[in-house]
């Protein structure tokens, strides 16, 4: 699946977009994946009341299954307007 | 409705004027404007970045539910992204009922929605560095009173 970042999510990791091979069940297990393989992705990852969880383009949250999605986005709480 | 997201910026008289001139039996067209603000004198560019496909359809989404709660006959919403300078105009929204009641109520909706609903995020740089700008609790409290 494509997993996206945004904002200081984004500059933390430094890219934009991972392709990522995982059999994880819920968004945080691809979580606790992600943390475990850089110390830039423990950073951005360290305090999840501070993210944000798109699933296939829609609203989601940690606990969430990830099923057959093909795409997670991760960010930071919106500031549109 | 009308939901657009560009990176261009907006004639607000031009497209205030087309929304309005598009209504039939509309007594009512109600228009709100967010522009860049530089509270501290040292602005130099606000950065907004967006999730390309997530936002269009979060827009479309929270369009669709003003126009389940209100009796609405049309919706325009206007965002822009990347680099904008104090002063420039981010964003509109406009509503169009036979009433005024409903045009103020699902744009006030509209607002409130897209500010921590819809994936944008602005950064701030400064002369002093760059920063992003953090979610208000108010702007999240907002969504409990519709």
């Amino acid at each position: 699946m494509d997993v996206l970042y945004f904002a200081w999510v984004r500059e933390r990791i430094g890219h934009p977009k991972d392709r990522v091979e995982t059999r994880a069940a819920t968004v945080r297990d691809l979580v606790e994946e992600l943390r475990a393989r850089e110390e830039r992705y423990a950073a951005a990852f360290a305090d999840l009341s501070a993210l944000r969880v798109a699933v296939d383009q829609e609203l989601s949250d940690f606990d969430a299954p990830l099923g057959d999605a093909r795409e997670v986005a991760f960010f930071p709480p919106m500031t549109g307007g | 409705m009308d939901i657009r997201v560009q990176k261009e910026p907006f004639d607000l008289g031009a497209e205030a004027n087309a929304f309005a001139a598009r209504q039939a039996g509309m007594g009512a067209v109600v228009t709100f404007t967010g522009i860049v603000r530089d509270l501290e004198g040292d602005l130099d560019t606000m950065e907004i970045e967006h999730y390309p496909g997530m936002t269009e359809k979060a827009l479309a989404g929270i369009a669709e539910e003003a126009a389940r709660r209100w009796q609405i006959g049309d919706a325009l919403i206007l965002h822009r992204y990347g680099r904008l300078k104090a002063d420039d105009l981010i964003m509109m929204v406009a509503t169009a009922s036979r009433h005024r009641a409903d045009a103020f109520h699902a744009a006030e909706f509209l607002m409130d929605y897209l500010k921590s609903r819809a994936p944008f995020w602005k950064k701030e740089v400064t002369d002093a560095g760059e920063g992003w700008v953090a979610a208000r609790d108010e702007d999240e409290d907002a969504l409990s009173r519709w």
